[in-house]
């Protein structure tokens, strides 16, 4: 598909969706969202641009990439099981790092968030390698 | 050292990525067998550590009891946990020599490990829906297995095998919906508790007809079993042995633990239908192994017609009779994968799993003869072995309680099954080689492509040997199940280790 149109608007939507997909990611903890619904959206805005600019073209360069990010986003959730570990309590507990930044205010950090990022590349990695197989012409 | 608990589970996790990132063949023949003998190992630690305190139990990120997911390992999961991780073993050794060119071995790992993993997750968790997600993990990753060899049938059989179990994924969700819905809790414990106390009890049999059949068609019993002989003879040898080990049996835990903890409610009901599968079963899967002449065929109905023994067991419901059930499942993951291995030898010998175009291999290779005989003798039931043992405790035990029928229909499949054995012993071990009589090929197997099948048949001797010892744990774990205070206790009070 060569569309002028699809063009100029995946090269602004595309940040759009990232945006929002960081978004979802990063208020998942407590509220609706998470890295499972941000890396789908992720997903969706390298699949968006794809299509504008044909696929085909993108998945040559990215030849091995769906499968690097996921086992990149498993072993980010196989590192986030540590904290919890080393300070001695249940796998997988939530272990939360408060620190206070100038402008920002204070921040809360945890092995939670780290096991969201870790499922945000993986199901980004999981939605391109679905997209690939289906685009690919035999 | 509570986190032992779910280890099985994230060692494999932890092989998926490695294997993902570093894909070396060279590493997965070694990774492979070395992490399997360790997973082997973590299981027989964990065992002990049961037998020390009999329900082990770890609130996953701390969540109590009936909010957080529990992973629970008692005397019934624990001897699961070992059987399985034997067979992985076994057939993590066997696939360096039997796998074929055209299927990566370092994929196949990956696959196997995402099996590993479905499986062990499926015997330790506590709660119902995480049991779901478990048994999708296996369902994911055993299709891809079945399918690894990118031809027609496989694919077909694949799909078939995909659908039904799909049908199967969809009624057990809609089982753990209904039982959500009527008691608001998923964890297991806390649904047993719940239940007992419950007048209302009789509300569960929606959702305990749905479990009834998804379980079914994953245990492969009677009106449900077509995905199996569809599925099952279409891919790779050591695929088949894998599956022939592990997947039902999968479903038959499940079974005996629903059908324990909490589906207890109407025993008169319940446990009758599932004796009346159990014999179904038992004779359906039996006949038609006993009608074909290629030997994965064979092997796969008879598959069926053993799990019906041990529905059987669960059925007749009484502690005697699940620690027979619990036994015969333990005898026949390593006596059927063993019964595999071997055909999967006689195929590789002669190049074909039809038994009329096989014969002569017992003056060609002795070994492979002695290899088939003994997990033959212990599916038929001759006394040393361990078969024997366990349809001696699942009989006395029909016989105790009065179940004149099922006790007859049993013996009667024991023929059966002692029929379609003694075929293949004649047809592939005594008959001359059909036609010339020259094979027109020779192989003499390696060492290592005997060890799998010789480990497997020392565990069944050893099985037979010290039936005593094996029968106190199926015993311990039947106590467990039927009086399973300890095992609510441990889940819902939290009693540190």
């Amino acid at each position: 598909m060569n569309s002028v149109i699809l063009q100029l608007a995946a090269k602004y939507l595309k940040w759009l969706f990232i945006v929002f997909a960081v978004l979802a990611l990063i208020r998942g903890h407590n509220s609706p969202g998470g890295g499972f619904i941000g890396g789908l959206m992720a997903g969706l805005a390298i699949v968006y641009n794809g299509f504008a600019y044909d696929t085909f073209r993108i998945k040559e360069r990215l030849q091995n990439f769906p499968e690097w990010l996921i086992a990149g986003g498993l072993f980010v959730i196989v590192l986030s099981f540590f904290p919890s570990l080393l300070l001695g309590e249940t796998i997988m507990s939530g272990v939360w790092l408060k620190i206070s930044l100038p402008l920002v205010g204070e921040l809360k950090l945890g092995s939670p968030l780290l096991f969201d990022i870790g499922v945000f590349f993986t199901v980004i990695g999981v939605t391109l390698m679905f997209i690939f197989s289906l685009t690919q012409k035999r | 050292m509570i986190t032992l608990v779910a280890l099985p589970i994230l060692i494999p996790f932890v092989l998926i990525i490695g294997m993902l990132v570093c894909r070396s063949d060279k590493l997965a023949r070694w990774l492979g067998p070395v992490a399997s003998g360790l997973l082997l190992l973590l299981t027989v630690v964990l065992f002990v550590f049961v037998q020390k305190h009999g329900v082990l139990a770890i609130q996953m990120g701390g969540w109590e009891a009936p909010f957080g997911i529990t992973l629970v390992v008692d005397y019934l999961s624990a001897l699961m946990l070992v059987v399985s991780a034997i067979i992985l073993f076994v057939i993590a050794v066997y696939a360096l020599n039997f796998l074929p060119d055209s299927i990566n071995i370092n994929r196949f790992f990956i696959f196997f490990f995402g099996l590993a993993m479905g499986m062990n997750g499926a015997f330790v968790t506590g709660d119902v829906f995480n049991l779901f997600v478990w048994f999708e993990v296996m369902l994911m990753s055993s299709f891809v297995l079945i399918t690894m060899g990118r031809s027609k049938d496989q694919l077909e059989g694949g799909i078939k095998y995909l659908a039904l179990n799909l049908v199967g994924s969809l009624l057990f969700l809609a089982g753990v919906g209904l039982l959500y819905g009527k008691t608001g809790t998923l964890n297991m414990a806390h649904l047993a508790e719940i239940l007992k106390n419950d007048d209302q009890a009789i509300l569960m049999n929606t959702s305990a007809v749905l479990f009834f059949i998804a379980f079914g068609i994953k245990a492969a019993v009677f009106p449900l079993y077509f995905w199996l002989p569809a599925s099952y003879h279409t891919p790779n040898i050591t695929i088949s042995s894998l599956f022939a080990g592990l997947l039902t049996k999968v479903g038959v835990y499940t079974f005996i633990r629903f059908f324990t903890l909490f589906f207890v409610h109407d025993p008169q009901f319940w446990h009758q239908i599932l004796l009346v599968v159990a014999g179904f079963t038992m004779v359906a899967g039996g006949l038609a192994a006993a009608a074909h002449y290629e030997t994965r065929r064979i092997l796969s109905y008879h598959i069926i017609s053993q799990i019906g023994y041990m529905i059987m067991g669960l059925g007749i419901f009484t502690p005697l009779a699940i620690a027979g059930a619990i036994f015969f499942t333990l005898h026949n993951m390593i006596a059927k994968t063993n019964t595999f291995l071997v055909s999967g030898m006689i195929n590789k010998a002669r190049g074909t799993f039809e038994l009329k175009e096989i014969g002569g291999l017992f003056k060609e290779s002795p070994l492979t003869a002695i290899l088939f005989m003994i997990p033959a003798f212990a599916l038929a039931g001759v006394p040393p072995i361990s078969g024997f043992f366990a349809k001696f405790i699942l009989i006395k035990a029909g016989i105790e309680n009065g179940n004149y029928v099922i006790t007859a229909v049993a013996i009667f499949t024991a023929m059966l099954t002692l029929y379609s054995m003694i075929k293949i012993w004649n047809e592939a071990f005594l008959k001359k080689q059909p036609g010339n009589g020259n094979p027109g090929r020779s192989y003499s197997f390696s060492f290592a492509e005997y060890f799998p099948s010789v480990l497997l048949g020392i565990v069944s001797i050893l099985m037979g040997i010290f039936a005593m010892y094996v029968f106190g744990y199926t015993m311990e774990a039947a106590n467990q199940l039927i009086n399973p205070d300890l095992y609510i206790e441990t889940v819902l009070k939290g009693i540190k280790l």
